[in-house]
């Protein structure tokens, strides 16, 4: 049971990547790479929990009285939520830019060149 | 390359890494367990200088240059968007018409767009203190400007949101998080240490040194980029209407 968490991480990134390679339309490939994303949060907040701990914030509790979990990890997860939000803008950004040149977001349309 | 080959090539891949996970998830520390070197560090660091929340001081003192690198990305990432999705020459803009708003929707999203701003704003301020900070808070006060466009329309929201102002301030508020890092050059010491102001009181809002600096101004940028990719993308689903009648 102990690695079952860890697993859970592993299991959501493959199923990402599933989805990325066998997508048919640019805006579902986009939410496939959200998926992956989300699986290393899992996995980035699974190595920093700690059994009976609280969150790492010391405003009303006294230092040393509780165990923490990592603030490490978390503070690495929150940063790439918010980079990850726009990124993923940018991302559906293309996507509005293909289907207007293109007429198609399927992927497998698109692979002849044009000028 | 076939979906056939392909599928077969994920499938190997995933098997692949698959294997080679679990082996590795196998070897790890325990789930839960209490060994967390770095963690305890950091908490004694932050206490050290007087940052109540430690996150915060993770992301703005301990780690500041690492968020000065996703800062960078969050910027490239907002002016990749205003290019991709600009105007081109073949478009052109249509008013939108007023749509009407069901009473309820507009009596509670005017309601609450004051207080969700403000609750943006608190959770930027608090930054150092209680759990948020300025990713958080941002995206909170951009997005309560977007009640309008639910509870009145495209037009209201165009007026409380002049997208010009807020890509400066985006641009702004980058340039604010390396003045503040600079300081600590011109201080005697490195960029972006944590030694320029008085760390403070513990648990009070100026508390943490240059951490409640930092944090606001990502705060700033995170709310000026949310609201001009919003902005853009509302541009293309409202306002840009392909010119061949497509």
């Amino acid at each position: 049971m102990d690695v079952f968490p860890y697993l859970v991480a592993g299991w959501v990134f493959l199923v990402g990547c599933y989805g990325l390679a066998t997508s048919r339309n640019l805006i579902h490939a986009v939410g496939c790479l959200s998926v992956c994303q989300a699986g290393t949060y899992v996995l980035l907040l699974t190595v920093g929990y700690r059994d009976g701990a609280t969150a790492p914030v010391f405003s009303d509790l006294k230092p040393g009285s509780r165990p923490v979990v990592d603030p490490v990890v978390q503070a690495l997860t929150l940063t790439d939520v918010v980079v990850g939000a726009t990124v993923t803008a940018l991302l559906l950004a293309l996507v509005v830019q293909i289907s207007k040149r293109h007429g198609t977001v399927d992927p497998d349309e698109l692979s002849e060149l044009r000028g | 390359m076939s979906r056939r080959v392909r599928l077969w090539l994920l499938a190997v891949g995933g098997a692949g890494l698959a294997t080679l996970f679990v082996a590795a998830a196998l070897d790890l520390p325990a789930f839960g367990g209490d060994r967390h070197p770095y963690g305890d560090r950091a908490v004694h660091a932050s206490l050290a200088r007087h940052t109540a929340n430690v996150i915060a001081s993770v992301n703005f003192d301990q780690r500041a240059f690492d968020t000065l690198g996703e800062m960078t990305i969050l910027f490239a990432a907002v002016v990749g968007c205003v290019i991709l999705l600009r105007q081109t020459r073949d478009e052109h803009r249509g008013r939108p018409a007023p749509e009407t708003v069901a009473r309820p929707v507009r009596r509670h999203a005017l309601l609450l767009l004051p207080v969700a701003l403000l609750t943006g704003l608190y959770v930027i301020a608090h930054g150092q203190l209680s759990p948020g900070g300025g990713f958080q808070g941002g995206v909170v006060a951009a997005t309560s400007l977007h009640l309008l466009y639910l509870g009145a329309d495209y037009r209201a929201l165009e007026r409380v949101r002049p997208v010009g102002l807020y890509e400066t301030g985006d641009a702004i508020a980058t340039s604010a998080y390396v003045v503040t890092g600079l300081a600590g050059l011109i201080g005697g010491t490195a960029f972006l240490a944590n030694t320029v102001l008085p760390y403070g009181t513990f648990n009070t809002l100026s508390s943490g040194g240059t951490v409640p600096l930092l944090n606001a101004a990502v705060g700033m940028e995170v709310a000026c980029a949310v609201v001009v990719l919003l902005a853009r993308f509302l541009d293309q689903a409202v306002e840009i209407e392909e010119g061949n009648g497509k």
